[in-house]
């Protein structure tokens, strides 16, 4: 079976994120980047397939150059090939789904897995679209993957609860955190990936359907009061809570 | 003729308090931006519509079928996607939950439109709708605006108000028994996690972090968020040492989440868990150490021995709350 994850390129969740000076994008200066932590689990839930059931592992990724580190860590981790849909535009998220689904239909891929999230962005989408323009079923925001017989069953994590999804292949899971542990890359790995092919393959300059007016930063909170160390403080608190701030 | 569509989340019979807040969002905008506001509910026997009064769309299309007690995300979608219909424009609104993101980008696909996720301000100036939506679990924000006619937005939940004084009237309901759904992606069951409320959608939130010294001290924090009627939270550091699972870690990783009232116990305050809850409206912070980064964001702080206030919190909130 042919198997794709998509894969993106983000801040790591340290990075204090500053605005750039054309107040659109983020200030790269300074700043680590990582696999997206979603994509991980994704990455993992792929190679767990392939040995489950063989098959080739693609990992794809959309961006620039810098892109590639994130692919070069999915090689190490056990994927066979990487393709990375070159580009230096900042598209919406449906055209960034409408782009990976083209290029998982030419590569003939069955299922595919994301993570249930890009940490950048926060869109939560992208998989759900993916599925919607290949006419697969898709399961997101998945804790737990069971594959038998070519049919699915995913539990999906909701307010108080999991849902138990039913369905069938072809298909997009998107993971979320605790669907499993992803592997550290081996050193053999790290070594294998070097023979590993990263494909660039280009991609057409497109009309966005979101027009971004800005970046800026949350107005700065003012530290509020200390109001003591001890149960008198906490008295002070409950009143402040009721007659103050009126919320409890 | 623009209209709005909404989304109504049913649950255990009742409309969700979200699917509300969304509801409401959508009828501020009828007569200045809107033609008509209509909702759109999928149900095995109609819901509790009661709750809609002060915010009456006009009209609700009621999609019935045994089926349509648990999620079924394709079915669910073509139905929206159709009641697009003839309309120049058509903005569809969704709460951000779990099912409202899973559905909204469906559909947003289906109608091949712009989408806007998880929106926390919405604005209208010169006849355009201006989004914001926390980028970054919410270390930056994004003005952004969708250039296609149709439209499809999710609301993060606890943000927008429900409006109690807001459009009155009847109610009007078009009933469809929707015959041979596509079960295709079917759910089978619901497994409830124990406890009580959901992080992202409760409005106090109670969140224990490596003060609280190990797992065994947890209650404390269950203790509290049950006296403040609210939910149980925890940092990374907690989840990934195993004391509490992941569906209630706050933060760039876990769950972004913006309560009325958000205590932070033990907590020292990570920048990714700042991030994950900064938009709470008050922040209360419990911490041994004054010179916690967590207290750059309290807006009442407790500079002490976690263990040894939080009963005296919970006993104080139980006597006001008599």
């Amino acid at each position: 079976m042919k198997i794709a994850v998509c894969v993106n390129h983000v801040p790591d969740t340290a990075t204090k994120i500053k605005v750039g000076p054309d107040g659109k994008k983020i200030d790269t200066i300074g700043v680590t980047y990582i696999v997206n932590p979603y994509d991980e689990y994704a990455i993992e839930e792929g190679l767990k397939l392939k040995e489950k059931i063989s098959g080739t592992v693609y990992v794809i990724g959309l961006g620039g150059d810098s892109h590639k580190e994130s692919l070069k860590k999915a090689l190490a981790m056990g994927a066979d090939e990487g393709i990375l849909l070159k580009t230096d535009q900042d598209f919406d998220s449906v055209t960034v789904a409408k782009l990976l689904a083209e290029e998982i239909k030419s590569l003939g891929c069955e299922v595919v897995f994301t993570g249930k999230q890009s940490i950048d962005f926060d869109n939560s989408a992208t998989g759900q679209m993916i599925s919607e323009f290949l006419g697969f079923n898709c399961v997101s925001n998945v804790v737990s993957l069971t594959i038998e017989n070519g049919s699915l069953e995913a539990e999906r994590e909701i307010e108080g609860g999991r849902e138990v999804v039913k369905t069938t292949f072809p298909a997009v899971i998107t993971a979320q955190k605790g669907i499993n542990e992803p592997r550290y890359a081996s050193l053999k790995g790290i070594m294998a990936a070097k023979k590993k092919v990263i494909t660039e393959k280009s991609v057409a300059q497109s009309t966005s359907k979101t027009k971004s007016l800005g970046l800026r930063l949350p107005a700065p909170k003012n530290p509020g009061r200390i109001l003591g160390s001890d149960a008198e403080a906490i008295k002070e608190l409950v009143k402040l809570l009721r007659e103050e701030a009126k919320v409890i | 003729m623009k209209k709005a569509i909404v989304f109504l989340e049913v649950r255990e019979s009742r409309i969700k308090k979200s699917s509300l807040e969304a509801l409401s969002t959508a009828l501020t905008y009828k007569g200045n931006y809107f033609d008509e506001v209509h909702a759109a509910v999928f149900c095995d026997t109609p819901p509790d519509f009661s709750t809609l009064e002060g915010n009456i769309p006009d009209s609700i299309q009621v999609y019935k079928n045994i089926e349509f007690s648990l999620y079924t995300p394709q079915a669910f979608k073509k139905e929206l996607a159709t009641l697009k219909s003839d309309a120049v424009e058509t903005v569809y609104f969704f709460s951000n939950t779990a099912l409202g993101k899973d559905l909204a980008p469906r559909v947003a696909a289906a109608l091949n439109c712009g989408l806007a996720m998880d929106l926390t301000e919405i604005k209208l100036e010169n006849g355009n709708f201006t989004f914001t939506r926390p980028v970054f679990a919410g270390k930056a924000l994004e003005d952004m605006q969708l250039e296609t006619s149709d439209k499809v937005v999710t609301l993060r939940p606890n943000v927008f108000p429900v409006k109690t004084a807001g459009a009155s009237g009847e109610i009007k309901l078009t009933t469809t028994e929707v015959s041979n759904p596509d079960l295709s992606i079917k759910t089978s069951s619901l497994k409830k996690a124990e406890g009580m409320l959901d992080v992202s959608e409760a409005s106090i939130i109670v969140s224990g972090g490596r003060g609280l010294k190990g797992p065994e001290n947890y209650h404390l924090i269950e203790s509290l968020a049950d006296a403040l009627g609210g939910a149980v939270g925890a940092s990374r550091a907690v989840v990934d040492a195993g004391w509490r699972p992941h569906r209630e870690q706050v933060g760039q990783t876990g769950k972004t989440v913006s309560p009325s009232l958000y205590v932070a116990v033990g907590i020292s305050g990570a920048i990714q868990h700042l991030a994950g809850m900064s938009t709470s409206k008050y922040i209360v912070a419990i911490n041994k150490d004054k010179d916690a980064p967590i207290f750059q964001m309290a807006d009442y702080g407790i500079t002490g021995d976690a263990l040894e206030l939080l009963p005296i919190f919970t006993e104080e909130v139980k006597k006001i709350k008599g």
